[in-house]
């Protein structure tokens, strides 16, 4: 049972820690791509820690395969969001490729 | 300790809510808002009120979000300082919002006591009904007018935007909401998630009788299901004359008024149901609404007709 909690609280932590650096990413890099990129890690790695995470604290089955297909919803929309962003950028720099 | 995260919750939802307020540009405020209703619908979890948070998420948020930004998208730019009404006018806002602050404020803080509630009695023949989530009890029981209300006014906003159609574009099908540039992360987002997406529509719509969930909920997320294949540009809006999708908008309220005038003969009055077949009528009322919202919520975001009809 201890092992089990000491499992997730790590890997909620490493989660956590993702969040925090894909959040100083998005507030620190210098252009819209790199704090794309720091903000998509922060969605994979971090989400998918939580999820690890929380897995092994689930009551039932059920439960965490609704984890994780909260996990997959989520990881497909954030990619997706993120090519859409990307290509807007890319967009934007053709017109103006001073930008 | 436990008092932190509520702490941290306000804070962020203040702040959200006066960027939202004082920032200048149009686009900016409505994507303040949609945070803001997104924090908002977290607030709401934490009053364990999961249905108020699931609503808020996908009408504060959601819906009410695309359809500004629509909106926002249609107006014409205009310069930033005349923006700003006159003085006196922002003076009176101020002071008239910050009145119903200081009186939702007063009537929070200083409750009645003992609290006037109807909530044992609501509860007391939740079993009568064969229903397991008290706020369905309510809404499709005992305050179903209000809900039929409701559904009704959807169906006159969507008359509202209808009537902005120029005259010789009537009947035609609203303009494409598909994006300026292609996108195939676009296209493979409108292909692989709508068949998840309306799962999880209709298991909110049937969850609601027990669980946290119902017609709203689940029919703005069939909505988006079905705005999303149109931006993809995988399907374009149907022509606002077709008696289908005529038939879909009004489907909700029309089976709502039938089973309420329906009460007259086999209950004691309008709106009341039989305890016997209770369930099995608040099943239907509630399936058809929810088709109706998802179709009138699409319709909403996708606008006027802006084409002439083929």
């Amino acid at each position: 049972m201890i092992l089990v909690d000491i499992f997730t609280m790590a890997a909620v932590g490493a989660g956590m820690f993702f969040f925090l650096a894909g959040t100083v990413g998005l507030l620190r890099f210098p252009d819209t791509l790199s704090r794309l990129h720091a903000l998509t890690k922060a969605d994979n790695l971090g989400f998918g820690f939580i999820v690890l995470g929380l897995l092994p604290q689930s009551p039932d089955v059920l439960s965490g395969l609704k984890l994780v297909v909260v996990w997959l919803l989520v990881q497909l929309a954030a990619a997706t969001a993120g090519q859409l962003i990307a290509q807007f950028v890319g967009l934007e720099r053709r017109r103006d490729p001073a930008a | 300790m436990t008092l932190l995260p509520d702490l941290a919750l306000v804070l962020l939802i203040l702040t959200a809510a006066v960027w939202t307020v004082a920032v200048r540009d149009r686009r900016d405020a409505v994507i303040g808002f949609i945070v803001v209703g997104l924090l908002l619908s977290l607030a709401w979890v934490r009053l364990n009120a999961v249905d108020v948070a699931l609503t808020e998420a996908a009408i504060g948020g959601g819906a009410t979000g695309l359809l500004l930004l629509r909106a926002c998208a249609r107006l014409v730019p205009r310069p930033a300082e005349s923006v700003l009404p006159h003085p006196a006018m922002r003076i009176l806002t101020v002071l008239l919002c910050s009145a119903i602050a200081a009186g939702l404020a007063a009537i929070v803080l200083m409750p009645v006591e003992p609290p006037a509630t109807l909530a044992p009695e609501a509860a007391a023949s939740m079993g009568e009904l064969g229903l397991g989530n008290p706020i369905t009890v309510v809404l499709l029981a005992y305050r179903a007018l209000d809900t039929l209300l409701e559904k009704v006014v959807l169906v006159l906003a969507l008359i509202g935007v209808w009537t902005l159609t120029p005259d010789q574009f009537w009947g035609g099908a609203p303009a494409s909401l598909r994006a300026q540039q292609s996108s195939g992360a676009l296209t493979l987002l409108a292909q692989v998630l709508p068949p998840v997406g309306v799962v999880i529509g209709v298991y909110l719509i049937w969850n609601g009788a027990d669980h946290p969930g119902g017609t709203f909920q689940g029919g703005t997320v069939l909505a988006a299901m079905w705005l999303l294949v149109m931006m993809a540009d995988l399907r374009e809006p149907p022509e606002i004359r077709l008696h289908s999708l005529r038939l879909l908008v009004i489907l909700g309220p029309v089976v709502f008024l039938v089973a309420g005038f329906a009460g007259f003969w086999i209950a004691n009055g309008f709106l009341s149901y039989p305890p016997a077949f209770a369930k099995p009528i608040i099943v239907i009322v509630e399936a058809a609404l929810a088709l109706s919202i998802a179709v009138i919520l699409g319709m909403l975001v996708a606008g006027p007709a802006a084409r002439a009809p083929r």
